[in-house]
């Protein structure tokens, strides 16, 4: 029998707020052990949360983004269970009304675009880590305790790993596109559940689900993904039946093991938390959230194809970051380069740059202005293309505009007749040999193009040099 | 001694004409203190170098000619459930034997401010939960007014402490009444503010959507003193805290005029289970208000008959979610030779909480879960708006509300200590204003067979406590029943 697995997920990802969602303290990864704490988000007896609003802001935008209705009046509920990562034995969570609701992510697998539903977002704190390996004993480090989370939940219309993995992917950039997370993989920025079950294909039933927690990476993600359905179908081959469980899936041993059954499952006794009030969004700060919001990743991927004949790869490079993106948007707003000529260099000498160096766009100072210039000053034949290479690093690390760079350098291109032909004809003079051969029916062209941009110290405009030396060479 | 006889409003005169300094005041309490503590055993904690610290403190800012504000210089004692920096709170549990805060509540900070000096912590029922001090794991506190009797709770030392004329003010925290009847049985003033009047924050918590801080005096003018220094929105630590509560100082704007105002008797309050004594002085305190050119009416409050089962239910609730906090893994107690996890929060919780806690634990978690939600929490909820708008609906037609506080006067220790379910329904005037989230006050109204102090509650509509602080002022000087210290 053939199978089709059916897979939902859910997506907790940490936001870039600067304090924590209940109190003042950072909410900056990496610090030293319990260095961001405070009587708050310790659980210490008798201290209150107050609402960071911010988290509303990011949680509502990350909503509007994915088409979700906002709940305007939402409040907080109370999960309650014992752990020691928790020091209120509860986490501040959304239960019933969640700040956003049915949402739709859109997203392209091999080429076909596919919607995968969301069932709501909620904003909620993160719990704090266990350091089992730092003394004898266990350490619980609260730094990260309060740190704001959104969940996304996804309704069961992955198929595939594959498409767990373009969803995660679209997450991940739509996050980044909005600057409501940090998105750092390794920091855990973003983590998610996954819940597979298989049915025989062409079913509209549900199988029973099993969840698996404990995945870190995308592509941790796809192979968990793929070692549960082929568990299950070969458990239900061998005239086994599926159980509703959770499972603890491990990356390093390549396999997933039982963390609870069904008879295990926790009753949290959510309810609202008596401690906050009901978070209200009016309207005016709802339509501010919405003008935040840019063109989104899908979009800009759809009309760089359309628009500008890209291929996939290349306009998935491009839309795929929002500095990318978006500097080339600007520079083909400018009216002053061809749209497709910025690209070039964006997916080219820019994202070489990037990666050598192991630089964010931002965080450089090349602005989409510097690379217009630099196109034209290209284009209008001031500099050479081999030397905008040399000029474009300089702009990465100056304030310079592309002309101060040009001119400190001495880049500019000499295209004066008059003086590359004094140039040709010193070459020609100096090359006995070379013309000898021409004269014997040698293609000396290369050799002396060469010696002219030698002895021009590179300044030559290739094209006049090419035309006047063949011009010379004609007279011979 | 004698100073510690005088009233908060009269010791703040004296200090400020520099008849006597704060330093003197506090040793004066100490003293007090430890002349009379050994038989009221109020005190859990005497902090004696941080007051007088506070106190030097003060005095330098007088000598230097500072203007200070009424309460600098004027000993507090505090609730032991009221987060103090740097000095022992623990609820009165073996959970929190050893727990020194990192952090003042709000109000402390405020009393800090305010210059007041804090003499230390007082017992109360183990996390609040109780209603006679008998629940405390540290130790019994006696009522002032007759040694073999409970101070009532769970502010027992609160009320004991000021009774006993230890020091003039304190403060204490109400759930379902834990103000209001210790301060009956102790014979002195004890204010519920509104809901939100007072921040919560370093209150640790028992309900949190009933619990409030309050005052504890021997006059009503005192009682307004020391709440005019609490009261106040606290945007960074509380969010349940109210914006502005109410305009100016309820102290300074005391006003003891009765004529006209209007005072409901809700005759659900007067029924079967209040004591002919007790409703006999509550009756007569409502005929001096007549006396005084008042309106006073029955009225009828059908719904508060639901108060009681909806309070065990939300506060049981509450409670235990915000007990859970206490695992045993990051302060307070841990129980011994426990193996594994589940072990340390086990034990810890069955060693470290006391017999009263863990009932309500059991009770909150039951009707928190799965398949129970509706039929009790969620119910309970709809019941209080309910109960919540009854109320409002009768304060479109009276002032304020004058009824019984609890059925009997203070009764002995040990008597009650058997069935739960009888000193849980001496919560029955008290517990549905928490319901309510109104303001309700306390004060002497009589003495019973036994001398012990009978008390009479007011209730005001949401922010009237001024309301409540002028009919109490106006019977306090009708019936000369004020600044009462017990006979020690």
């Amino acid at each position: 029998m053939k199978y089709e697995a059916v897979i939902g997920l859910e997506v907790h990802a940490e936001l870039s707020t600067k304090s924590k969602i209940y109190c003042s303290c950072s909410a900056k990864f990496g610090a030293g052990i319990n260095t961001h704490t405070c009587p708050v988000c310790t659980g210490m007896p008798g201290a209150l949360p107050v609402l960071n609003r911010q988290v509303v802001h990011y949680a509502a935008k990350m909503g509007l983004a994915t088409g979700c209705t906002i709940n305007q009046l939402c409040k907080a509920d109370r999960k309650n269970y014992f752990y020691p990562d928790l020091p209120k034995a509860y986490q501040i969570s959304q239960f019933d009304v969640p700040i956003c609701e049915n949402g739709e992510v859109w997203f392209y697998v091999n080429g076909e675009k596919k919607c995968c539903r969301l069932e709501r977002i909620h904003f909620e704190e993160d719990a704090g880590k266990l350091l089992h390996e730092e003394i004898d004993g266990t350490v619980v480090d609260f730094n990260r305790c309060g740190v704001p989370l959104i969940e996304m939940v996804t309704r069961p219309d992955l198929r595939s790993s594959a498409e767990a993995k373009e969803f995660l992917e679209t997450i991940k950039t739509t996050l980044s596109y909005l600057d409501i997370c940090d998105c750092k993989m390794e920091e855990g920025s973003i983590r998610c559940d996954i819940n597979v079950s298989i049915r025989p294909e062409g079913s509209e039933e549900l199988g029973t689900r099993v969840e698996m927690k404990n995945v870190n990476t995308f592509s941790g993600a796809v192979r968990a993904i793929d070692y549960e359905i082929k568990r299950q179908i070969d458990l239900v081959e061998a005239g086994g039946t599926v159980q509703q469980e959770t499972r603890r899936w491990d990356d390093v041993k390549m396999k997933n093991t039982v963390m609870r059954t069904k008879e295990d499952a926790q009753d949290y006794r959510y309810f609202p938390d008596p401690d906050l009030i009901a978070v209200e969004i009016d309207d005016a700060w709802l339509e501010k959230i919405r003008s935040e919001i840019p063109e989104l990743p899908v979009s800009r991927y759809e009309r760089y194809r359309n628009e500008y004949g890209m291929t996939a790869m290349e306009a998935r490079q491009l839309s795929d970051s929002f500095a990318k993106a978006t500097m080339l948007d600007e520079a083909a707003a400018s009216g002053k380069v061809k749209p497709k000529a910025a690209a070039n260099w964006i997916l080219s000498d820019v994202s070489k740059y990037l990666n050598d160096t192991e630089k964010e766009l931002e965080a450089t100072a090349l602005t989409s202005e510097k690379l217009v210039d630099l196109i034209c000053l290209i284009d209008s034949g001031t500099i050479s293309g081999n030397a905008g290479k040399k000029v474009l690093v300089q702009l990465f690390e100056t304030d310079e505009s592309a002309e101060q760079i040009v001119e400190r350098l001495g880049l500019k291109q000499v295209s004066d007749e008059g003086a590359i032909l004094s140039i040709v004809q010193d070459v020609l003079a100096k090359n006995e040999k070379a013309v000898a051969d021409f004269k014997a029916g040698k293609n000396v062209t290369g050799f002396l193009v060469g010696q002219c941009m030698k002895a021009s110290k590179g300044q030559g405009n290739p094209q006049v040099i090419n035309k006047l030396l063949a011009a010379e060479l004609q007279k011979l | 001694m004698e100073l510690m006889k005088k009233t908060a409003a009269e010791l703040s005169a004296m200090l400020e004409r520099k008849e006597v300094s704060a330093v003197e005041l506090a040793k004066a309490a100490f003293a007090r203190t430890a002349e009379v503590d050994g038989k009221v055993g109020a005190y859990l904690t005497v902090a004696e170098d941080p007051a007088l610290a506070a106190a030097e403190a003060v005095d330098r800012r007088r000598a230097a000619g500072e203007t200070l504000p009424p309460l600098a210089g004027v000993p507090v004692a505090v609730k032991d459930n009221i987060c103090t920096e740097g000095t022992l709170t623990t609820c009165a549990s073996k959970m929190l034997y050893n727990f020194v805060p990192p952090y003042n509540a709000t109000v402390i900070e405020k009393l800090t401010e305010n210059g007041a000096v804090v003499t230390g912590k007082v017992n109360m029922d183990e996390f609040a939960m109780g209603s006679s001090c008998e629940n405390s794991a540290m130790k019994v506190t006696h009522n002032p007014h007759g040694l073999d009797r409970v101070p009532g709770g769970s502010s027992g030392g609160s009320a004991a402490v000021v009774a006993a004329g230890e020091v003039p003010l304190s403060l204490g925290s109400d759930t379902g009444g834990s103000i209001r009847q210790p301060a009956s049985f102790c014979g002195v003033v004890g204010l519920k503010p509104t809901y939100g009047a007072v921040s919560r924050y370093g209150l640790i918590a028992f309900a949190s959507s009933l619990d409030q801080i309050g005052p504890f005096a021997r006059t009503v003018e005192d009682a307004a003193m020391l709440m005019d220094a609490i009261v106040g929105h606290d945007p960074l630590h509380d969010s349940t805290s109210a914006k502005a509560p109410f305009e100016g100082s309820l102290r300074a704007n005391l006003n003891a005029d009765m004529k006209g105002v209007r005072i409901g008797l809700p005759k659900e309050y007067f029924g079967a289970g209040i004591s002919d004594e007790v409703r006999a002085s509550v009756l007569a305190a409502a005929d001096t208000y007549k006396a005084l050119g008042a309106e006073v009416f029955e009225i009828s409050l059908p719904l508060v008959e639901y108060a009681l089962p909806i309070y065990y239910i939300l506060s049981s609730a509450e409670a235990s979610s915000n007990l859970a906090r206490f695992d045993g893994v990051k302060y307070g107690y841990r129980a011994e030779g426990c193996e594994e996890l589940l072990d340390i929060y086990v034990k810890s919780r069955s060693q470290g909480f006391g017999q009263e806690v863990q009932r309500r634990i059991m009770l909150g978690t039951y009707v928190l879960s799965s398949g129970y939600y509706d039929a009790y929490y969620k119910k309970a909820r709809a019941a209080q708006r309910k109960i919540r708008a009854e109320f409002a609906a009768a304060f479109e037609t009276c002032d304020v509300i004058l009824t019984p506080v609890a059925p009997t006067t203070a009764y002995e220790i040990g008597s009650r200590t058997t069935n739960p379910l009888e000193m849980y329904a001496g919560d029955i005037c008290t517990v549905s204003i928490n319901i309510a989230g109104l303001p309700a006050m306390v004060q002497p109204c009589g003495f019973d067979g036994n001398r012990l102090p009978i008390g009479m509650q007011l209730i005001g509509p949401r922010f009237g406590e001024q309301k409540l602080m002028n009919a109490g002022l106006a019977y306090e000087q009708a019936s000369g029943l004020k600044n009462i210290i017990a006979a020690l």
